[in-house]
């Protein structure tokens, strides 16, 4: 992809994931604010605000975009919210690179963050029948870590995967994770203390399960004529001899942002539906429908990261560090061979050997993985990029993975969101 | 039904209840042989579970016209897991709380897998990727005066809890998930070619 297509990434600000309790609104303030500062850039030099939507915090979390603009004051800049459930923050950076890319603004400001319950996640309230999602948890009893376990299970049955490869999946990520300030979980563990937590969904245990957070993340995106014009001045000027951070490290650009559907028939059981598309009617294969590739890579979360390999013309074999979206330690195994750093079947040996760990070949979530932060939602897919920003800039202290130069993050949204972001430096 | 209703009034225990399905439409309620009740395109001739849909799914079909179909009321399964926690509301669950099996059981007529608790008191470890299961009716939860029911998954030929001991060495004649686990990729690759 040329780089008329590159977005730059000024800027990248978390609030820490953790149980703090207060509004969502007060975490998007802080990870806004800490995005700006790292860009050297103030409030209302922004032209767009684009927000995650939060469905859990009422009428605001609706409008996130006009709420986190409200709260750093309104300027009278450009206002979007997009809700894409899981997926939600990067349906938020597509919407900001989109107006970048159309050059209808130079710079954009991407938040999202959230503030949980505690336990399960249960449907919002009140009776819905026609809602699949109230319908789920009423008919069947059939909570998120149920599909999860739906996934490993039948990964085990398929690929031999072992009690001890998904706890290890946990051990690896708690190791990331200790060393990241903004996890919540900054512990690491042993594959037996994984094992004797309480099975949750067999068979998932307790401390393989990703829990649910509160936390907040914030990008501040740019054209790269914009970019180029900003580092320029915040490197002469009238600012000589207090030079900004941005000058001395290298410039973390979006190459690709993803935000597929699945294809019919999807037959993979998908949250928070009854049953799967009916694959008796075939599809014919057309050139659209891509006969080159292998069966697996039409399965939906196989499509997601692909089309952002394609859009910016990078091979699997490009990527050295990936934040996937780890809801359940078999998933995490699941997405190595969905983004192409495997076939079918080897994410085992991957992890075995090391492979996806800091040190070896691509680590997989060198951040710790919503493992070692539980899930912000509309807060996690900017999250994602936020680590990647860092690693390529070589900014991730005590995780740092040398010589970073193409990270993807890969995640999938309830109701068919697919999402993928793919930076380079 | 929503949980508070059944609070506040005595409970009629050992009274005859009216049987009512917990969702209208989803299920047929004939005790000996119950069966889904999805949708087919008359046109392309594909289904739909559960049957909501006024338009075909089919993205090389713009039909509208649905018909009202009887599900395969067997299959196998696709996999498989258990709670072992509480759901949240709206499940409405026993008191006190028994943890439940539920199983993706793929239909092979009609290519497709649905959901479905297995029936009370069936244990993950009695299951297996590509056993076969069949349709049965049973209690999502009473109040005073109803039983709801739901669709649930049945072991075939299953015995009384406690009674599948050699079940999966009887029917394959190896044993244990690797041999059903080998059932389940057939079944994959099938619907890959379909
Ligand atoms: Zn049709």
């Amino acid at each position: 992809m040329a780089e008329s297509r590159h977005v730059a990434v000024l800027g990248a600000g978390m609030h820490p994931w953790g149980k703090w309790g207060r509004s969502f609104v007060t975490y998007g303030l802080t990870a806004a604010r800490a995005a700006l500062d790292d860009a050297g850039l103030g409030w209302t030099d922004i032209e767009l605000v684009s927000g995650a939507d939060t469905i859990r915090n009422g009428y605001p979390g609706f409008v996130s975009g006009a709420t986190f603009a409200q709260a750093l004051g309104w300027s009278g800049c450009r206002v979007a919210s997009s809700y894409a459930a899981c997926a939600s923050g990067a349906a938020a950076i597509a919407n900001a690179r989109a107006h970048i890319l159309a050059g209808l603004v130079d710079v954009a400001l991407v938040v999202g963050a959230d503030t949980t319950p505690k336990g399960f996640f249960a449907p919002i309230g009140g009776e819905r029948r026609d809602d699949p999602d109230w319908l789920r948890f009423h008919l069947l009893g059939a909570t998120n870590p149920t599909y999860f376990a739906l996934y490993a299970r039948r990964r085990m049955a398929l690929h031999s995967t072992t009690e001890q490869d998904l706890a290890a999946v946990k051990v690896k990520n708690s190791r990331h994770g200790a060393a990241n300030p903004y996890a919540r979980y900054r512990k690491a563990v042993s594959i037996e203390e994984v094992l004797a937590s309480p099975m949750v969904a067999d068979p998932l245990r307790l401390m393989e399960i990703c829990a649910t957070s509160d936390g907040g993340a914030a990008l501040v995106l740019s054209s790269m004529d914009f970019a180029r014009r900003h580092l320029e001045k915040l490197g002469g000027g009238h600012g000589a001899g207090s030079t900004h951070r941005s000058q001395s490290r290298p410039l973390a650009k979006i190459a690709a942002v993803s935000t597929v559907t699945p294809r019919y028939p999807s037959t993979v059981i998908e949250m928070p539906h009854f049953a799967t598309d009916s694959a008796v009617t075939p599809i014919p294969r057309t050139a659209e429908n891509r006969p080159d590739l292998p069966d697996h890579a039409t399965e939906f979360r196989a499509s997601i990261a692909r089309a952002a390999y394609e859009e910016a013309g990078v091979a699997p074999e490009d990527v050295d560090i990936a934040e996937v979206y780890d809801l359940s330690s078999a998933l995490e195994l699941d997405w190595y061979e969905d983004i192409g750093l495997c076939e079918k079947g080897e994410a085992e040996h991957l992890l075995r050997s090391g492979y996806t760990a800091i040190g070896g070949r691509v680590p997989v979530n060198p951040s710790g993985g919503l493992s070692s932060f539980g899930e912000a939602i509309p807060a996690q897919a900017i999250a994602q990029v936020c680590e990647i920003v860092w690693q390529l800039r070589g900014e991730a202290a005590g995780r740092q993975v040398e010589g970073a130069r193409v990270g993807v993050s890969a995640n999938q949204g309830l109701f068919g969101h697919g999402s993928s972001v793919l930076l380079i430096r | 039904m929503p949980s508070s209703e059944r609070a506040g009034r005595p409970a009629g225990h050992g009274e005859a209840h009216q049987r009512v399905a917990a969702v209208d439409g989803w299920f047929t309620l004939d005790g000996a042989g119950p069966a889904l009740i999805g949708q087919r395109c008359k046109a392309c001739k594909t289904f739909v579970f559960p049957p909501t849909a006024s338009w075909c799914p089919n993205p090389l079909c713009a039909d509208t016209e649905m018909e009202e179909v009887e599900l395969s009321r067997r299959g196998s399964i696709w996999s498989f897991t258990n709670a072992c926690y509480q759901p949240p509301a709206p499940y409405v669950a026993r008191e006190p709380y028994e943890p439940f099996s539920i199983a993706a059981v793929e239909l092979e007529a009609e290519q497709m897998v649905v959901l479905g608790q297995m029936v009370r008191g069936t244990r993950v470890e009695d299951l297996h990727v590509g056993d076969q299961v069949e349709l049965v009716l049973d209690t999502l939860y009473e109040d005073t005066d109803r039983e709801y029911l739901v669709w649930k998954w049945k072991p075939v030929g299953a015995e009384p809890a406690g009674g599948y001991g050699d079940r999966s060495g009887d029917r394959s004649g190896g044993s244990g998930p690797k041999k059903s686990s080998a059932g389940g990729n057939r079944m994959a690759e099938r619907r890959r070619d379909g």
